[in-house]
């Protein structure tokens, strides 16, 4: 097969989404660039913990950790009159690389829900260490003085070229992922997901690439968060907080995990949902929550899972 | 701000009353995961309910004391009814699952909460034998609300230690905690069994947010900012243990107060006060972050691994 | 004298009051099946699991083709050429028949930090895992999910697995558990075939497996070794008459 069916998944979903701006201006509907454009971070996000979580095995309750990390590697330097973008998407993947070794090293020597509980608080403790910020707006936060800066014709502050961005991002991350879970690293954290004592008994050392990939995750998850900051101009450690890493691993199952384009699906219909159920109550959460218990006690493959229904061989 | 003696005894008692509650609910949390292998981050919502119930209790009957007995039975009865309802069914899935669900159930709790007391933090005030001060040591003065939790916790902490070390249901509480399997062989109703230290959990869960009540804010979430403390409180001690769960409740009880209260001054004689001012809250609130990652490294297993458990 | 693949000395692992291991000496020799018997928890299990690396010996030493590898965990051992299976089959069950070997041979052959070639599109690990699926029977097999197979098929593979490291030592643990006696025959050719090829060590509670396999045989109970000989030699061993095989053992 010349052309693999992931490729044209991809193809077909970058084309539908990169219609959005211009049936949103065509139906006069600007608020749907916003949204999309909102939906392909989280995208972003949760296909990065689909990676470690869907194929990695590793029950990270700390992604938005990243998130935040990404968020102040933009707000900070904007603060101190650094617009640059490169230095800030950069800083921003660096940082949290940097930090995921960390919390990763410490993490990944332990398993099960101990590894649930570390790295939930962890990115608690980082929670706190951005309410401590009092430069930065503490607990309240801080409006981002202006969009990152790339020159050219990238001009994130118009609505257009700032989506287009978000999307290549997406697909890019995409097609990179959808090479990762292939490659023979891919094939090592998936096989220590799938029976770790086999792995290691054929000569498999896990630790060090299950590392890799939660830094690799990491990092992703700081890019989402850089680009998060930018999207809402704004950055609170409610980035951080461990609700949000909630709500990114709802969306990795919701739109089934161990699969590229299930978080994705997860995270747009999730936003939308959301979006639907706070417009009719300001308690939607209520609606939510048991949703989530429905979705993991009957759906546990999410909704790619209930498109297809017979296990492949082969 | 000087550091007296006297600061330091007052801000030591804190860190143990703080300590008993986080060991309140760290008992239930580890036998529930010890015996059940259940993550229940909804721990924390039953907490909430049980500070909520206190205070609407206590405001109904003109009563703190009869609130906070009203609030025990009526916690442990909304414990047995989610085990009943929604958590039985998860035993047999993995953490993934239950994670997600009981996040679910947390966001469900939560909004709850708010329909039906709003979102704005209530406050409960104390009736007035409580509300004064005892004396500790000549000179220092202690309220004696904080000491009454003291009192209560430890009081609870001993009959926790005679449950399950010198009664049949300790036995088989115990034996379940170290090896599962076994409690099945011994022809124990496991479902009975499951229930009631789910509901022992969540009754302890409730006691801890019925004194919780008047020190701290009670509002929606109010569960959650505990609930990650304690399971930091459960890594240091080692899951399953109830001795783990008591040291490793003292020790982050202090270390978070203590580390709050004294950690700006301490900085302050080491770098410049402005810096210190900076560094000594962000340092405080990470601290015992920091200890639970100390321990990790040292201690994969956490203080006291419970027995049987590989 | 023949060579000797694996030497064990004064290895002691205690489980709380149980010594599952106690004060064991072994000497495997290359190219020989060595066969470990001996009633159920007579530590058979637990000293496979401190050969393969799993566990720690609380005491002794195991050398390995020269090397001390006491201090060394399951994944070095296997990359040194100590294989391993499982006493309950252990595969990648959501991993394709020829999946589950390519892993082995990749695992064998390092560079696992590539990120961008499709693994199932190298020929160099495909092309060999197809070989050793042949070789047990499982080349028309190869394309089927794990979790799939048959039972015997996945004991198979989880020997081809464990072909594909390129080993010098096998650790078989009971083999031909749970088998049919159809699939346990094949089995026992299987090995047959194969003990000529490499050095075996065999956890088998089958005597019949056993004796047709084992140049040698170790006899364990309550954690020590009582004797080991050719298998005539086992056999007429008063001792392990007495202690294992009973009275109503087939001499």
């Amino acid at each position: 097969m010349a052309i693999s069916r992931r490729t044209i998944v991809l193809g077909v979903a970058g084309l539908l989404l990169a219609l959005v701006p211009p049936i949103a201006a065509l139906t006069n509907q600007p608020f749907y660039v916003d949204l999309f454009r909102r939906m392909m971070i989280f995208a972003i996000a949760a296909v990065s913990l689909d990676l470690i979580l869907g194929y990695g095995g590793m029950v990270s309750f700390g992604h938005a950790a990243y998130l935040g990390i990404g968020a102040y590697a933009v707000g900070i330097p904007a603060f101190h009159g650094i617009d640059n973008g490169f230095l800030q998407w950069g800083l921003a993947i660096v940082a949290s690389a940097l930090t995921a070794l960390v919390i990763g090293a410490i993490s990944l020597r332990t398993s099960g829900v101990y590894f649930i509980m570390i790295t939930l608080a962890f990115a608690q403790m980082l929670y706190y260490l951005g309410i401590s910020l009092e430069t930065y707006g503490g607990d309240n936060g801080m409006r981002l003085a202006a969009r990152s800066k790339f020159g050219g014709p990238i001009d994130l502050h118009q609505p257009m070229v700032f989506y287009y961005v978000v999307l290549a991002i997406l697909v890019l991350f995409l097609v990179l992922g959808g090479r990762l879970v292939e490659s023979r690293f891919g094939m090592v954290i998936r096989a220590a997901k799938s029976n770790e004592p086999r792995a290691r008994a054929i000569g498999f050392s896990p630790f060090r690439y299950k590392l890799t990939a939660f830094v690799i995750a990491g990092s992703a998850g700081g890019l989402a968060g850089a680009l998060l900051a930018n999207q809402t101009e704004y950055l609170t450690p409610e980035f951080m907080h461990w609700t949000r890493s909630g709500e990114i691993m709802f969306m990795v199952i919701l739109g089934g995990m161990g699969t590229l384009f299930g978080p994705v699906i997860g995270a747009i219909v999730l936003l939308l949902l959301e979006d639907v159920l706070s417009a009719l109550t300001a308690h939607w959460q209520i609606v939510l929550g048991p949703i989530l218990v429905l979705v993991v006690l009957f759906a546990k493959h999410g909704l790619v899972g209930l498109l297809r229904v017979t296990p492949r061989d082969g | 701000m000087t550091v007296t003696v006297a600061l330091v005894l007052e801000q030591t008692l804190n860190g143990l009353q703080y300590g008993v509650m986080l060991f309140l609910m760290a008992a239930g949390l580890t036998l529930v995961f010890g015996i059940m292998n259940f993550v229940n981050l909804a721990h924390g919502s039953l907490y909430m309910v049980g500070a909520y119930l206190a205070t609407a209790f206590a405001a109904w009957s003109g009563s703190f004391v009869l609130g906070a007995a009203l609030a025990l039975p009526a916690t442990l009865l909304v414990g047995i009814v989610v085990e009943v309802v929604a958590l039985r069914t998860l035993y047999e899935r993995d953490h993934l699952d239950q994670v997600l669900a009981t996040f679910g159930l947390i966001l469900f709790f939560n909004e709850l909460i708010a329909i039906i007391w709003g979102r704005a933090a209530i406050y409960t005030s104390l009736p007035p034998f409580l509300g004064g001060h005892i004396r500790v040591l000549p000179g220092v003065p202690y309220p004696a609300y904080r000491a009454g939790i003291i009192l209560v916790g430890v009081t609870v902490a001993v009959l926790l230690w005679v449950l399950v070390t010198r009664t049949r249901l300790g036995m088989r509480i115990r034996a379940g905690a170290s090896n599962r399997t076994m409690v099945s062989a011994l022809g124990v109703n496991i479902r009975l069994l499951y229930t009631l230290v789910f509901g022992l959990g969540a009754a302890l869960a409730g006691l801890a947010g019925a004194m919780a009540g008047p020190i701290y804010s009670v509002q929606p979430g109010m569960g959650e900012a505990i609930l990650i403390q304690v399971f930091v409180v459960i890594v240091i001690g080692g899951i399953g243990s109830i001795r783990g769960a008591m040291v490793g409740a003292i020790v982050v009880g202090m270390a978070d107060t203590l580390g709050r209260a004294f950690l700006k001054p301490m900085l302050a004689t080491v770098i410049s006060p402005p810096a210190a001012d900076k560094a000594g809250p962000a340092l405080a609130s990470m601290l015992i972050y920091l200890l639970m990652a100390a321990v990790l490294f040292f201690r994969p297993e956490g203080l006291f691994p419970a027995r049987g458990r590989s | 004298m023949a060579e000797t693949l694996l030497t064990v000395r004064g290895l002691s692992k205690r489980f709380g009051g149980l010594l599952a291991s106690d004060q064991v000496d072994l000497d495997v020799v290359r190219g020989e099946t060595h066969a470990i018997i001996g009633p159920n928890g007579a530590g058979k299990t637990t000293l496979l699991g401190q050969l393969a690396g799993d566990l720690r010996p609380d005491a002794g030493a195991i050398r390995f083709a020269g090397r001390d590898v006491t201090r060394f965990d399951a994944p070095l051992r296997s990359r040194l050429g100590l294989a391993r299976s499982f006493q309950i089959t252990s595969i990648f069950r959501d991993f394709s028949a020829l999946d589950n070997v390519a892993l082995a041979v990749q695992a064998h052959r390092g560079g696992n930090f590539r990120f961008w070639r499709s693994a199932r599109d190298e020929r160099a690990l495909r092309e060999p895992a197809r070989v050793v699926l042949e070789s047990v029977g499982l080349g028309a097999r190869a394309g089927v999910l794990a979790a799939h197979l048959a039972h015997g098929e996945q004991r198979q593979l989880e020997i081809a697995m464990a072909l594909a490291t390129e080993p010098r030592l096998l650790l078989l643990d009971e083999p031909v558990a749970g088998m049919g006696l159809d699939e346990s025959q094949q089995m026992v050719r299987f090995l047959g075939a194969l003990k000529r090829r490499i050095t075996i060590v065999l956890v088998e509670h089958d005597m019949d497996a056993v004796f047709s396999l084992a140049d040698r045989i170790s006899v364990m109970v309550y954690g020590r070794i009582i004797a080991t000989g050719t298998p005539p030699e086992v056999r007429s061993n008063a001792e392990v008459r007495r202690a294992y095989l009973g009275e109503d053992a087939t001499p």
